[in-house]
């Protein structure tokens, strides 16, 4: 089975599996803390719409676990903040 | 006291509604949509004096910033989320920064605080800046609010002066007595024809003035000129000031109808970044310009290089209400006894609405105006037609 690594641990997926579906199968149900209270979230709406389910993939912030096809070697982290933390002035 | 109707519960009206309200008049503000659904809505809230030339408009703005500083004491400056963060205009080449230094001195004259920022200086204002820029000017006195929240607490402020606002209520002209002055203000509501009895009605129905000067038959000649606004995903504090270039001053002074572009970036106090500004006279066409867009997107790149990692969330569009000699129309209408405009202030409004209550007020109330009203004369234009 094809695997991805979040925080490090690997995840299986199935081929056309969601990041944020094969998360869910792995019992893993927060990747991101908010912005102002530090909150946990996960998938809330499931098909793209909320935004609630952002994560860091490949180091890019703010993708939609949902929407983001799993794919075989990518490192998924969690999101903290905006993501973008290191453009603060 | 006088009874006054306010059409628009926009920036402007609201501002009006504040001033006429603290004077003891009998206000109605009246608007067919909500609070600050038109323009007032499509902005990003700046209140600028860098961006005008010495002349009317500047005196108008100068007054502005020192009473939007009264109004975030007195009304809470997180209510307005009013943040007094300053400007910084920057240069793209050698030739624009003379321009934009010389621009300086002149305003400097009139009164407005700047101070020239040499290129090695201008990291520590905004350390994301580009650092190949040649140079720019610091202006401490550009403010920022909320233009919605600002426009509502205006209004709530009114309202505990006795002022009354009402939804939903289309202006189809005004009643005058035989000898000329306002009588009523004729409206429809759900539906059904109203009179609502006014000694005074001002316009400030912003981009839509045209037609409703029309109706009210005293036209003044207000064309909407379009822009958009980029929105990027919420970030950590990324831009500390108002940051545009020195571009922005002459496309805002254009009389073109063809597409100009400039750019100016602010964040928000919700952690997106707004990125203007777009310039297009096509009347009230909605549709986005994706052209326009990555334009303006390049634009802002070229002076914050960080963006060009950062999402756009959305793109929003607007329309200014542009007046043909670029100076609002604000005072009384000689056409008939009563009707005032307070109206035409293009990219400016939310600047330039304290200022302009206080005007219309000071009017109304048969006071001497605070900065000299005469400039920005409905007159100007019934003189012209005539």
């Amino acid at each position: 089975m094809p695997t991805f690594t979040f925080d490090g641990q690997p995840i299986p997926f199935r081929p056309g599996q969601s990041v944020g579906a094969a998360l869910i199968a792995a019992g893993i149900y927060s990747w991101r803390v908010t912005r102002v209270d530090a909150r946990p979230r996960g998938l809330f709406c499931g098909i793209g719409v909320c935004f609630d389910c952002l994560v860091t993939i490949d180091g890019a912030p703010n993708q939609r676990a949902c929407r983001a096809p799993a794919a075989d070697g990518i490192s998924v982290t969690t999101q903290r903040g905006t993501g973008h933390d290191d453009l603060a002035v | 006291m006088a009874r006054v109707v306010v059409v628009g519960a926009g920036m402007v009206g609201a501002a009006c509604a504040y001033s006429l309200a603290r004077d003891g008049h009998e206000v109605t503000v009246v608007d067919r949509g909500p609070v600050g659904g038109g323009t007032t809505s499509r902005g990003e809230g700046n209140i600028l004096v860098s961006d005008k030339s010495a002349g009317p408009e500047l005196a108008l703005a100068l007054r502005s910033v020192e009473l939007w500083r009264r109004i975030a004491e007195r009304l809470g400056a997180d209510t307005l989320e009013w943040e007094p963060k300053g400007g910084l205009v920057v240069a793209t080449t050698d030739e624009t920064l003379g321009a934009l230094r010389e621009f300086a001195t002149q305003q400097a004259a009139a009164g407005v605080s700047c101070e020239p920022v040499e290129p090695g200086d201008l990291s520590g204002y905004e350390p994301n800046l580009a650092p190949d820029l040649p140079g720019g000017v610091f202006y401490p006195g550009d403010q920022q609010v909320q233009p919605v929240r600002a426009t509502a607490a205006l209004l709530y402020a009114a309202r505990i002066d006795g002022a009354t606002v009402r939804h939903g209520v289309e202006v189809l002209g005004v009643r005058t007595r035989s000898d000329g002055q306002v009588w009523s203000v004729e409206c429809r509501v759900d539906g059904a024809v109203v009179e609502i009895d006014a000694d005074a009605v001002v316009n400030a129905t912003g981009t839509w003035a045209g037609d409703v000067s029309a109706r009210i038959g005293a036209p003044v000649p207000v064309l909407p000129r379009r822009g958009f606004i980029l929105v990027t995903e919420p970030l950590p504090r990324v831009v500390r000031h108002k940051v545009y270039t020195a571009d922005y001053v002459s496309n805002v002074a254009s009389g073109a109808a063809g597409l100009e572009t400039s750019v100016v970036v602010e964040g928000t106090r919700g952690g997106t970044v707004l990125i203007g500004a777009s310039r297009e006279r096509v009347g009230f066409d909605t549709t986005i310009s994706y052209a326009v867009v990555r334009t303006m997107a390049a634009q802002a790149v070229r002076i914050f290089p960080f963006l060009d990692r950062v999402s756009l969330l959305r793109v929003y569009t607007g329309f200014r209400p542009y007046c043909p000699d670029h100076l609002p129309v604000i005072g009384a209408d000689s056409r008939i006894g009563g009707v005032y405009h307070a109206c035409g202030h293009e990219g400016a409004g939310i600047g330039l609405a304290p200022a302009t209550g206080e005007m219309i007020a000071d009017l109304v109330s048969g006071r001497s105006t605070f900065v000299p009203a005469e400039p920005f004369s409905p007159d100007r234009f019934v003189f012209e037609a005539a």
